[in-house]
């Protein structure tokens, strides 16, 4: 099984040189700490940078310069900064090239929902919607199972919905699975130690096994 | 130049009446109009309406003006930070209208740039797509939006010129120039307001026509939500 990071550093070997790509908070987030260091990536902050940097050291830190997820953060060489406007526009135009985001649930046909659980105080949804219905890939770093053991890949998911048909690949703690056009979880690597009958028995959604499932190489 | 000084906040929101509908620039608490928050806070005006992408916290920004009941109603994209909000919210004292962060952008954005609605495809399949027309455009489906507009805008900028031409830094830009736009009346608060013809022209980036008062704020707190050192 993966742990947090385990997730993160899987993910992060799906990141190709050139790529523009948006991280959601969480997992996402680390998910920066190990894109390998030859690669030239650009990371967008949807509140208006292209060029996310390290965080900053103590006498570095500055109000003006935040992420998404309210830190502070420093820029790059090359970075840009814009309005909120523009930086939708970039989004809904098609340019990011990879979004990284978490999920509560994903439905076999790709829907993801990752927003708003009735009966909880809803904070709102930010920028995810925009980025689903936008992104040309998602992947989702998610845990397979909740805390009490019931599935989160999903046959139609039960919450209320971020996007429709958006979501192409989930990382979880168990496995990597493509969201196959004509639905379905195609499983393709299974985490250290993790079995395919464990997989099968925490997916409620429709799982599709073609040959031998590799462990996966962390 | 036309001369848009005034001498403070509490002069620039002198005729901010109840029930206006505002538009408060600023991501979290970056960019955020202190200044003018303060002088509401002390003005006492209620019913607000609220165009934000956020609700502040607790004792800072719109929380604030939470807290002494004159938000009657807030119009953002998250609202997370906020306990006193969650409360209002859940007896019903507090209206929210949520919306996606790009779609609140471009719907503010419109408002500045006259453009009544448009479609995009975010909200598609959800909730926020209740009531809303529904179009496709070669192959995909979008929502039609409509424009956002204010009695008054907020915003904060680095530094402003006296005709109101108006520099932001970092990424406390964010939303305050499509609000300065969409704004019938803008008020901007700047952290260094200096004599025309001292901003290189090639470096405006909210043309002072957006702007029709403008003061150098004073005592900024620019508080940090996250701070993340390495």
């Amino acid at each position: 099984m993966l742990d947090k990071v385990g997730i993160a550093k899987r993910i992060a070997q799906e990141v190709k040189d050139g790529m523009y790509i948006n991280l959601g908070i969480g997992i996402p987030t680390l998910v920066a700490n190990y894109i390998p260091a030859n690669l030239n990536v650009v990371l967008q902050s949807e509140n208006g940078l292209l060029g996310i940097g390290p965080f900053p050291t103590e006498d570095k830190v500055d109000a003006d310069f935040i992420n998404a997820g309210k830190q502070t953060i420093t820029m790059m060489p090359g970075s840009s900064l814009f309005s909120s406007a523009e930086s939708f526009a970039m989004i809904r135009g098609g340019n990011i090239h990879l979004t990284i985001l978490g999920a509560m649930e994903v439905s076999e046909n790709g829907d993801i929902a990752n927003w708003k659980v009735p009966g909880k105080m809803v904070k709102g949804m930010g920028g995810a919607m925009d980025l689903v219905a936008s992104a040309n890939h998602i992947i989702v770093a998610m845990q397979h199972c909740s805390k009490e053991g019931a599935s989160k890949l999903l046959k139609k998911c039960t919450l209320p919905i971020t996007g429709l048909n958006c979501v192409k690949k989930i990382v979880t703690d168990l496995a990597v699975l493509d969201v196959l056009p004509q639905g379905g979880f195609k499983l393709l690597e299974r985490a250290p130690g993790v079995t395919v009958e464990q997989i099968k028995n925490a997916t409620e959604g429709k799982l599709i096994l073609e040959g031998d499932i590799p462990e996966m190489l962390i | 130049m036309i001369n848009k000084v005034v001498a403070n906040a509490d002069e620039a929101v002198r005729d901010i009446p109840d029930n206006a509908v505002l538009m408060l620039g600023g991501f979290g608490l970056s960019g955020i109009p202190e200044n003018c928050l303060a002088a509401l806070l002390r003005k006492g005006v209620k019913g607000l309406t609220c165009i934000s992408n956020n609700a502040g916290v607790d004792d800072f920004g719109i929380g604030l003006l939470l807290k002494t009941r004159q938000v009657k109603k807030m119009i953002s994209s998250y609202v997370g930070e906020n306990a006193e909000f969650e409360r209002q919210l859940l007896t019903g004292e507090l209206e929210v209208d949520l919306i996606p962060q790009g779609t609140l952008a471009e719907r503010i954005r419109a408002g500045g740039a006259g453009i009544p609605a448009f479609f995009t495809p975010a909200g598609y399949g959800t909730e926020v797509a209740e009531g809303k027309e529904v179009r496709e455009f070669h192959g995909k489906m979008y929502l039609m939006e409509h424009w956002l507009r204010a009695d008054f805008s907020l915003v904060k900028a680095w530094k402003g010129d006296t005709t109101g031409n108006l520099i932001y830094r970092g990424t406390s830009r964010n939303f305050n120039p499509m609000m300065a736009a969409a704004g019938k009346i803008t008020i901007a608060e700047v952290e260094e307001l200096v004599p025309v013809g001292e901003l290189d022209p090639n470096q405006i980036h909210t043309p002072g026509i957006y702007v029709q008062r403008i003061f150098q704020g004073k005592n900024y707190e620019k508080r940090i939500e996250q701070k993340t050192i390495r």
